[in-house]
């Protein structure tokens, strides 16, 4: 049971996503009638499920949205801009009364009142008061919606109990040709009629035409039944419920009756069977008697399995009309053994949910195949056979096959950005109405799709920049129609690959960051010393910083606590990085560049002093050699190199992790052109390069701890550690004087 | 040997509800998440009842059991439709269309067994 509450809770999450989305489409413009379906079918399933489980509040709240919803449908209401309203709070109340279902707690009553009204107000039907006052389950006629708790096993609890006196039923039964046409089953309803107690039956074949008359979906047939039972009368008109106005029925009964009474109507009923046997005997012997044959070639004519039990053929007497064949044609049978391959017809959309700890056992297990593919061919090499060799041909192979299986793998693990940008409108919405702003939420890119680690990590970073977004960034909307611009702000939430990364956009239309401000905050606070100089980036930047707060009040939207600085590191830790552009009177954007996997990452191996590092080849752009004249000195220790009428910082990565002191000789290495934060370029000066090749990546942080400029390790084919180098900390570590010195960056970081 | 019951629903805790009490009752259970995908099902293999949602995405209940009526190989199956509300225009949209008879939501473990018992004997 519990079980299947989970799967329930899950579903309603699946649905109240669903149904946001919908809702949203509908919103911007999408007219097709299957998005106002399966908005409908999310509230119908989620209704359905609780009703189940007797969660009666999200049942009645469920109902009152549905009716709403089915109006839309049917086009008797216009999704108006007012109606969208209603139902997009309402769909925050429905997602709270299924949290509170499952969490426990409780809603506040008076929001679930006012949404019942507003939904009531639409649909014309009496506002029905929260709280289930009589009179409303009264109004609401069509709310024959009984819940009844659901128990497994539970089958004992109707068993019937017997009742004192004994009924004797006459029931006469003709079906009509409809309700052979709808599958149901004489000798079924006879069988479950026997059920009920001790039965005797008669069986009316005076209709059967002859053979050449007959219509193999016509209905011939009819019985006379004589039931002693327990039973009531309402059990047995039960049992012809689903054949109700596909059959002329008639049930006359008598209760309790006596030992005379009882002989009466046997004597009348053995005269009315009798009556009705005696001029059939003829008729029904003439006809079965070519019968076997000629309906077998008859129901092959039609090629149908069903006529030839509706068709009255097997019955050959009335005492053998409750005793037939199992209903079940033998060309049914002659389908099964095809059914497993025909399976495959299923295949259209499968899905099936397995343990995240298994996909990380098996994302591990071939983390550790890679590595041992790795040292296998380095071996090879080292052994000097040949690459043309069986032998390493084979390995060739074998490393394609583990690349391959290492794909797939990942590609489990990855999973669109839209469970989390989909978790956006309703906070846009709540953090519009609490600051009193106009706000209108693009999601762009939520197809795109990174590792489920990541996405699900990116949930608070992304929550917090949005409704930074629209708390700082966007102004009220009457500032905004005094400068000109559109009273309703614009908040645009993006993601696409690029190169190997997600790259996330939180972009506003709002004022931008004001310099000034910051600056004044900064150092205020002591973060900069007064007087500083810096560029517009840098001070930007600044909002970074640990105890930074533009809000002069600590608001209840933005300020709980965790500031942008908590949002840097946790991108960070994703192996992510976070950039800002604003331009006053414009707007800002942050952008958001993540890994696409936590796993691996493709990376050149290089060589520094006596350690072998690994440089992501994401962020390299090319790699030069460099000449001794295109190297310039430049104060101090910093040195640039001209590439193509540009010049670039040169920073020496031996120098800059401390491995050595002296300057070398530029031309004895080799630069590796890269890009860092913010599209700026910088050569890394390296001795050598050894290869290109994929790595799998060892947090350094579990098990030794934060190294500035080193992102990670791996495990390379000759079983060496390499670290995997950090490039934005190093680049930024360069620029301000060294990784370790105290500099602003450093403590942004 | 067990009959088997072909479920045909876009909820998943429906399809599980459907399971456990169909299980429970010695029944083999196949599932489809829409009509289109249980007409895909019924291509390769026969149920002895099939139990079908009615608003469900690509094809509705409705139109599931038309395209079943038509099938030479299913056209005798029972068919019980799942209803929310004892919905009387729903019932009659569905025995026109050919279902057996229905079921309705949220059902008894019993009633249910019973019901697909009252069509399949």
């Amino acid at each position: 049971m519990d079980a299947l509450r989970q799967i329930f809770f899950q579903e309603c999450e699946e649905q109240l996503a669903e149904l946001e989305t919908g809702l949203l489409e509908i919103q911007s413009g999408g007219s097709d009638p299957e998005i106002v379906n399966a908005v409908f079918r999310a509230v119908h399933s989620i209704k359905g499920g609780a009703g189940a489980f007797a969660l009666e509040d999200l049942v009645r709240f469920a109902h009152v949205f549905e009716t709403v919803l089915d109006e839309v449908r049917k086009g008797k209401l216009a999704a108006s801009e007012h109606v969208l309203a209603i139902m997009l709070r309402a769909a925050d109340v429905l997602a709270d009364l299924v949290r509170v279902a499952r969490d426990g707690g409780s809603v506040d009553d008076a929001r679930i009142g006012t949404a019942t009204d507003e939904l009531a107000s639409l649909s014309g039907a009496p506002a029905a008061a929260h709280g289930g006052a009589s009179e409303t389950e009264a109004e609401e006629e069509d709310f024959a919606f009984t819940p009844v708790a659901v128990a497994f096993p539970a089958f004992d609890e109707v068993a019937t109990e017997p009742e004192p006196a004994v009924n004797e039923f006459t029931i006469t039964f003709k079906p009509h040709a409809s309700l052979y046409s709808s599958a149901n089953e004489p000798v079924v309803l006879l069988r479950e009629l026997e059920r009920l107690g001790e039965m005797s039956v008669a069986c009316d074949v005076t209709e059967v035409p002859l053979l050449t008359d007959l219509d193999a979906e016509g209905s011939y047939l009819a019985w006379t039944i004589t039931l002693k039972t327990t039973h009531c009368e309402d059990d047995v008109r039960g049992i012809f419920e689903f054949v109700d106005g596909d059959c002329d029925l008639t049930i006359e009964g008598t209760a309790g009756v006596s030992a005379a009474g009882e002989d009466e109507i046997e004597a009348l009923l053995r005269r009315i069977r009798e009556e009705a046997e005696a001029p059939v005997e003829d008729a029904a012997s003439e006809t079965i008697a070519v019968e076997t044959a000629v309906i077998e070639a008859a129901a092959d004519e039609f090629s149908s399995t069903d006529e030839a039990v509706a068709a009255p053929a097997p019955v050959h007497d009335a005492k053998l009309a409750i005793v037939p064949a199992e209903p079940l044609p033998a060309a049914q049978k002659a389908e099964a053994p095809k059914a497993d391959k025909a399976a495959s017809g299923e295949a259209a959309q499968q899905t099936i949910r397995v343990d995240l700890d298994r996909v990380d056992r098996l994302m591990n297990l071939v983390g550790e195949l890679v590595i041992n593919q790795a040292m296998l061919s380095q071996r090879l090499a080292e052994a000097g056979l040949s690459r043309s060799s069986d032998f390493a041909t084979g390995l060739d192979e074998f490393e394609q096959l583990t690349r391959d299986i290492q794909e797939g793998v990942m590609a489990i693990r990855a999973q669109p950005v839209k469970s989390v940008f989909q978790r956006m409108p309703r906070l846009v919405r709540e953090v519009a109405a609490a600051t009193g702003k106009k706000v209108r939420l693009v999601t762009e890119g939520e197809g795109t799709e990174v590792d489920k680690t990541v996405i699900e990590r990116l949930a608070d970073p992304l929550t917090h920049m949005i409704r930074n977004a629209i708390d700082h960034g966007l102004e009220k909307p009457e500032v905004r129609a005094a400068n000109g611009k559109r009273e309703e702000g614009l908040v645009r939430l993006s993601a696409t690959h690029r190169s190997g990364r997600i790259v996330i956009d939180i972009a506003d239309d709002g004022a931008g960051i004001n310099r000034p401000r910051v600056r004044a905050i900064a150092e205020d606070k002591g973060l900069i010393p007064a007087n500083a100089q810096l560029t517009d980036e840098e001070i930007d930047n600044l909002i970074f910083l640990p105890g930074f707060s533009t809000a002069s009040t600590i608001s209840d939207i933005s300020g709980r606590g965790v500031g942008m600085d908590v949002v840097k590191r946790s991108i960070q830790a994703l192996g992510g990085r976070v950039s800002i552009s604003s331009r006053p009177g414009e707007g800002s954007t942050f952008t958001l560049s993540l890994p696409l996997t936590l796993a691996v990452l493709y990376g050149m191996v290089v060589t520094v002093g006596d350690q072998t590092l690994v440089v992501p080849l994401t962020s390299i752009i090319e790699t030069l050699k460099p000449k001794p004249g295109d190297v310039h000195g430049f104060g101090g220790d910093s040195r640039v190199i001209a590439l193509r009428n540009n010049f670039v910082p040169l920073i020496d990565v031996g120098r800059e992790l401390g491995y050595r002191t002296q300057i070398v000789d530029p031309g004895a290495g080799v630069a590796l052109l890269v890009e860092s934060d913010g599209g700026a370029q910088s050569a890394l000066l390296v001795d050598a390069i050894q290869g290109q090749r994929q790595v799998v990546i060892k947090s350094l942080e579990e098990n030794y701890g934060r190294v500035p400029g080193i992102a990670a390790a791996t495990i390379l084919g000759d079983g060496r550690v390499a670290l995997i180098l950090d490039v934005d900390a190093v680049v930024a570590g360069a620029r301000n004087g060294g990784l370790a010195s105290d500099n602003l960056l450093a403590l942004a970081g | 040997m067990s009959k088997t019951v072909l479920t045909v629903d876009d909820s998943r805790t429906m399809r599980e509800m459907l399971l456990l009490a169909l299980q429970d009752a010695g029944f083999n259970v196949l599932q489809a998440e829409d009509g289109m995908h249980g007409l895909e099902v019924l291509k390769g293999r026969s149920a002895d009842v099939i139990i079908t949602d009615i608003n469900m995405p690509r094809l509705d209940g409705f139109g599931f059991i038309e395209h079943v009526r038509r099938d030479t190989t299913h056209r005798a199956t029972p068919i019980l439709v799942l209803t929310t509300e004892s919905d009387a225009e729903k019932k009659a949209r569905a025995r026109n269309a050919g279902a057996t008879g229905w079921i309705v939501k949220p059902f008894h473990p019993v009633k249910l067994v019973d019901a697909v018992r009252r069509v399949s004997g």
